[in-house]
């Protein structure tokens, strides 16, 4: 049966990325329909009316919401190339901090480049806190799900996307080899595995963004 | 199987605060497995007990599940991972696509439904007001997935009514001090409570509502509210 893949999203979302990286991993095929943030289409306010927000993605005309949702639907609906553990506490484990990056670590990590003098000075403190509990989920490997990319991987690829946008524009560094070697190292290698490996026309030129190319194609 | 056989072996134990709708999610999903855990009464007033701020070093907070030891943080993760290692009966459905709508829910009512109560008994006129708004806009939302189902999962008693049921023991004091009334705006949610209520697993689990409102107007009292 031909199988029918939409992908509602916005170029620069990265709750959209998620759900792009995770069909890209998966090697399946499917239509990509960019959003205006600010003119949303009739059809993603239909599919998504709880919400009314990118992603949504529509499997054989059924949508699906949210980007971690999406991702774990499409785990569970292409066996290839797993991106979830098998094993129930392994799988615990991943969705834990998978959420922490989104509950705790992207607002910390926002509300210090937003704010100046001492603010910034606090809440620097607490995005630090933060990143040193993802920097010792890495001790030993080369990913946060191992050996590949997994869940946790997908879920924080944002932060190689945004932080590095972010230090850009603010001067601010926040993530460097001697503060968070291991962070560092991972950012690296996500960026590698996820633009290089997964790009299906790698004559392309990046767009360069601080340094990292960008991470939506 | 009883308790006994399900459990040889296994050590099963919850850190947990009586009121909390998130430890009683894993309670209530312990209970549908035939199993239960031991339940070690965290005094979240006075201060954390050592094996918590071990168990969960990252949020410090209840519910944690240990597994023979080993710690599961965030009460919709263990109902998932409780649903994984001990399979039958089933919580979440088999399909996929049902396997994604009960995980959009989980997280539709984590996200807005406790904080958006909260806002209701931690504030007064104008923002009381607003948040009584929000609050009963969330819960027709709800009212709209259940129609006409007897449950939010279906036909049984599964994963999306075992996220929100415990959080309905806190609507009464949410009701006294917004001055309004869930069965006014959601009959047929309304009625599902009651529903669920007459489980044995959820009337075993859940606490008294006035209780948990006389706990929220202890909590005003000390956040200086009237």
């Amino acid at each position: 049966m031909a199988e029918e893949v939409k992908l509602f999203k916005t170029w620069s979302s990265p709750y959209g990325l998620r759900a792009v990286w995770a069909l890209k991993l998966k090697g399946i095929e499917y239509e990509s329909i960019d959003e205006d943030h600010d003119n949303k289409s009739p059809q993603l306010l239909q599919y998504n009316p709880v919400h009314k927000k990118i992603p949504v993605l529509i499997h054989n005309g059924k949508p699906v919401a949210e980007s971690l949702v999406i991702v774990e639907y499409i785990d569970e609906t292409w066996k290839q190339n797993p991106i979830l553990p098998q094993d129930p506490y392994e799988c615990a484990t991943a969705c834990f901090w998978a959420k922490f990056g989104d509950e705790k670590v992207l607002p910390s990590i926002w509300r210090v480049f937003i704010q100046e003098g001492k603010a910034q000075e606090e809440l620097l403190g607490q995005a630090m806190e933060n990143l040193k509990f993802l920097e010792e989920q890495l001790e030993g490997k080369v990913f946060f799900g191992g050996e590949k990319i997994g869940l946790v991987d997908i879920a924080l690829g944002w932060i190689a996307n945004l932080t590095c946008m972010l230090e850009e524009i603010s001067g601010l560094k926040l993530i460097t080899q001697e503060k968070f070697p291991l962070l560092f190292g991972w950012m690296q290698n996500f960026v590698c595995t996820v633009f290089v490996c997964l790009n299906p026309k790698p004559t392309e030129r990046p767009r360069q963004l601080g340094g990292l190319q960008a991470l939506d194609y | 199987q009883n308790i006994r056989e399900r459990m040889a072996g296994e050590q099963l134990v919850l850190l947990d605060f009586w009121a909390s709708p998130f430890c009683n999610r894993v309670k209530i999903a312990l209970a549908e497995k035939g199993l239960k855990a031991r339940e070690r009464e965290e005094d979240l007033f006075g201060g954390k007990s050592e094996l918590l701020l071990k168990s969960n070093p990252v949020h410090q907070k209840v519910p944690v599940f240990l597994h023979n030891g080993k710690p599961v943080c965030e009460s919709t993760n263990i109902v998932t991972y409780i649903d994984e290692t001990w399979t039958s009966p089933p919580l979440l459905p088999t399909c996929t696509y049902e396997r994604a709508r009960a995980r959009f829910w989980a997280d539709f009512i984590d996200k807005k439904l406790f904080d958006t109560g909260g806002n209701i008994w931690r504030s007064t006129g104008q923002e009381q007001e607003a948040a009584t708004k929000d609050f009963i806009q969330i819960v027709k939302l709800l009212e709209g997935t259940l129609g006409d189902k007897e449950f939010l999962s279906g036909d049984k008693f599964g994963f999306i009514d075992i996220i929100l049921i415990p959080l309905t023991s806190w609507f009464y004091a949410y009701e006294t001090f917004g001055g309004f009334k869930v069965e006014d705006h959601c009959p047929k949610l309304s009625a599902w409570i009651k529903r669920c209520s007459e489980r044995e697993s959820v009337a075993k689990v859940l606490p008294c509502p006035q209780k948990v409102c006389e706990l929220v107007g202890m909590m005003r009292k000390m956040n200086g509210i009237e």
